[in-house]
């Protein structure tokens, strides 16, 4: 489940599919099933706006990856902070954002969770500890880190949480982030969503090492992988890191192997891709693993008791969509508020 | 800076521009306890120009904090913290380095508060040395302030005295909002006084009128609202009064102040620390020209340093930067037109 010796980027997807969730599905699996649920649905959604032309811009779908979203967010406690990147409504969901709210946001309406003023690549609620989606690769790093300072330096015990991708392990910000809060022994999580690729190129075209959590050694920090389409797994490497963090040992860095199923952006069909690495993948769908597993274990979830899970997630997404669809769109005047304070 | 050196007995005292710095960040962190500071060498080695000397002895490491050389980790990790309880200042040794964290000040600290829609308030000060006329070279000389210019969400600061460096840094730390506060290297052993008492904190976008005549009126900062006052000196034994007006904030800028200035004189001359694309003193004549044409006599003039890179050799340097006399002989030639 926990690889922390070897490099796993998906080579032998197929052959760890039986092995997915050794420890069984937790209790509250089917909590945990249904915000994947609502995560996914949300974004074919998302998806679908873009085939009706009712978004502007771009969007990154994160659809695959939800086991690595909520097994961190759902690991946290509140107070502690979490920043991600533009491929994060997946984080932003786990973290307990409201669907209307998101979609609101990605629709450009007044009720969006930043009034329609940030758009798809930028989903933030404050209050909820989602302290930012960022567009620019790796920016977020260095301000999790600052939220790491203000928990150490005001004794809260909050842990700040930052989320990036495989590509912005090539990126200055992450190796200054790290650095710092590793000499200055912060409170903090760094967990890399390695999908495999970084817009359109593959991680092995850009990066000369396959085990993207070594670069922790460079920085004093322990350096984890774990199977990021098994949320039970990530769930349990990031109550490690959060405990280590909380304790005062300083920052981890989780490496969390997942597979990004849709293109980079919505204007990506991602041609590029090996034939069968995608079915390889699907054939590990973190939501497919976890019902496995729901099936499998103690409880025996029955398959009408699963398909229950996603159909009162399906109700929820499309009452949220037509609510935020019945939003209306922000007064232009609000354009000029909020530059300061 | 030792603790005594806040006491009343010490008022008035003479202090130079370069220690004032330690002063008003000692005066803020002893207000506000959520004050910290972080950069490269701002603690135990007091600063690279000792201008934060003693704070680390008075605060200790927790609130006075040496960071590695990393300012994309400084800038946005002062951000991180500003947002979630602290109100940092952050160092950048030289405002030439600030192109290395570009990307946190442009589009993380100057966005994030209009990108969430006010979600977050942003109490953030960020200090750059910035300045020719010390033979640094290229990159370690330029007033960057204009580099900034066109971000809306940040404000500038460009304190010419000490006293206006105290109280700009006083109020960049109160503030709100991301306030950038440039500390000119060539002003360093600059005289003034310890300012006291809240006249001593001196709000953003309240510009100072130097001197006061009817003949033209000259904006300039820092550096060159000294040779600006320098030139005034000059002109007025050739029977020209100018008046000198020394905005200190760039951002807000006070128009209220030049405009009425200009009312009386019909004549504006903008002199400035930089090359003229895209700066303040172009912005600023531009924005005069264009909504109060009916106040001018002459053409306004924007006396600037040269378009190239800061030149490292004395005499080059000092031909780059706008003189006294060419500040003289461009005035001189205005109020003949």
């Amino acid at each position: 489940m926990t690889d922390t010796t070897t490099a796993n980027p998906g080579a032998s997807a197929a052959e760890t599919t039986a092995a997915s969730l050794d420890d069984g599905a937790p209790q509250d699996a089917a909590a945990l099933l249904g915000l994947m649920w609502r995560i996914r649905l949300f974004e074919d959604e998302v998806k679908k706006f873009f085939a009706l032309n009712l978004v502007r811009g771009s969007t990154h779908l994160c659809n695959g990856q939800e086991a690595t979203a909520v097994g961190v967010c759902k690991a946290l406690r509140p107070g502690d902070t979490m920043t991600c990147t533009y491929r994060g409504h997946g984080a932003v969901l786990a973290m307990g954002a409201a669907l209307d709210r998101c979609f609101g946001e990605i629709l450009g309406r007044a009720g969006g969770l930043c009034g329609g003023r940030s758009g798809s690549m930028h989903l933030t609620a404050v209050e909820l500890g989602a302290l930012g989606s960022n567009a620019i690769v790796g920016a977020n790093l260095p301000i999790t880190v600052g939220a790491a300072l203000s928990a150490q330096h005001l004794g809260t015990g909050a842990v700040g949480v930052a989320f990036c991708g495989d590509g912005a392990t090539n990126i200055g910000a992450f190796h200054e982030s790290l650095n710092l809060a590793s000499v200055w022994k912060l409170p903090a999580v760094f967990v890399i969503e390695n999908n495999l690729y970084g817009e359109y190129s593959p991680v092995a075209s850009t990066t000369p090492i396959t085990r993207l959590a070594d670069r922790a050694s460079s920085y004093g920090m322990p350096g984890v992988v774990v199977d990021g389409n098994d949320v039970v797994a990530v769930r349990s490497v990031a109550l490690d890191a959060l405990e280590r963090a909380r304790s005062g040992a300083g920052p981890t860095l989780i490496e969390a192997n997942t597979y990004r199923q849709e293109g980079h952006s919505r204007s990506d069909p991602a041609t590029y891709r090996p034939e069968g690495e995608l079915d390889r993948w699907l054939a590990r769908d973190p939501i497919i693993l976890l019902q496995n597993a729901m099936r499998a274990g103690p409880g025996s979830a029955t398959d009408a008791e699963i398909e229950q899970i996603r159909s009162d997630a399906a109700a929820d997404v499309a009452r949220a969509r037509d609510r935020a669809l019945s939003w209306p769109e922000p007064a232009v005047e609000d354009r000029l508020k909020d530059v300061y304070a | 800076m030792s603790p005594a050196l806040r006491g009343t007995e010490e008022a008035h005292k003479e202090i130079n521009y370069r220690q004032v710095i330690a002063r008003a960040i000692a005066d803020a962190m002893a207000e506000d306890p959520a004050v910290i500071l972080i950069g490269e060498d701002v603690g135990e080695a007091g600063g690279a120009f000792k201008s934060t000397a003693g704070l680390f002895e008075e605060f200790g490491p927790r609130r006075v904090r040496d960071t590695p050389i990393s300012e994309q980790a400084i800038i946005g990790a002062a951000l991180g913290a500003a947002m979630t309880g602290l109100r940092p200042i952050a160092e950048i040794m030289f405002a030439d380095f600030a192109g290395v964290c570009f990307d946190q000040i442009a589009n993380q600290v100057a966005k994030y508060r209009y990108m969430t829609a006010g979600q977050v308030t942003v109490p953030l000060t960020i200090r750059m040395s910035n300045g020719a006329g010390g033979g640094f070279g290229a990159q370690h000389s330029q007033s960057t302030e204009n580099w900034f210019l066109n971000i809306p969400g940040l404000m500038i600061a460009v304190p010419g005295t000490v006293e206006d460096l105290y109280g700009l840094i006083r109020s960049a730390v109160r503030e709100n909002n991301p306030v950038i506060v440039f500390e000119h290297k060539n002003l360093f052993s600059l005289k003034g006084s310890v300012p006291t008492g809240p006249d001593a904190i001196v709000p953003l976008g309240k510009a100072a009128v130097v001197r006061q005549g009817g003949d033209v009126t000259v904006v300039a900062t820092q550096q060159m609202r000294h040779r600006a006052v320098d030139a005034a000196v000059q002109l007025s034994a050739e029977g020209i009064e100018a008046t000198v007006i020394d905005p200190r904030t760039l951002v807000p800028f006070d128009d209220e102040t030049i405009v009425a200035s200009i009312a009386d004189t019909s004549r504006l001359a903008v002199v400035q620390e930089g090359p003229p694309g895209g700066s303040w003193g172009a912005s600023l004549v531009a924005r005069m020209v264009t909504t109060h044409f009916e106040l001018f006599d002459a053409p306004p003039v924007l006396i600037s340093a040269d378009e190239t890179p800061i030149p490292y050799a004395a005499a080059m340097e000092a031909a780059w930067l706008p003189s006294v006399d060419r500040i003289v002989s461009e005035i001189r030639k205005q109020v003949g037109y």
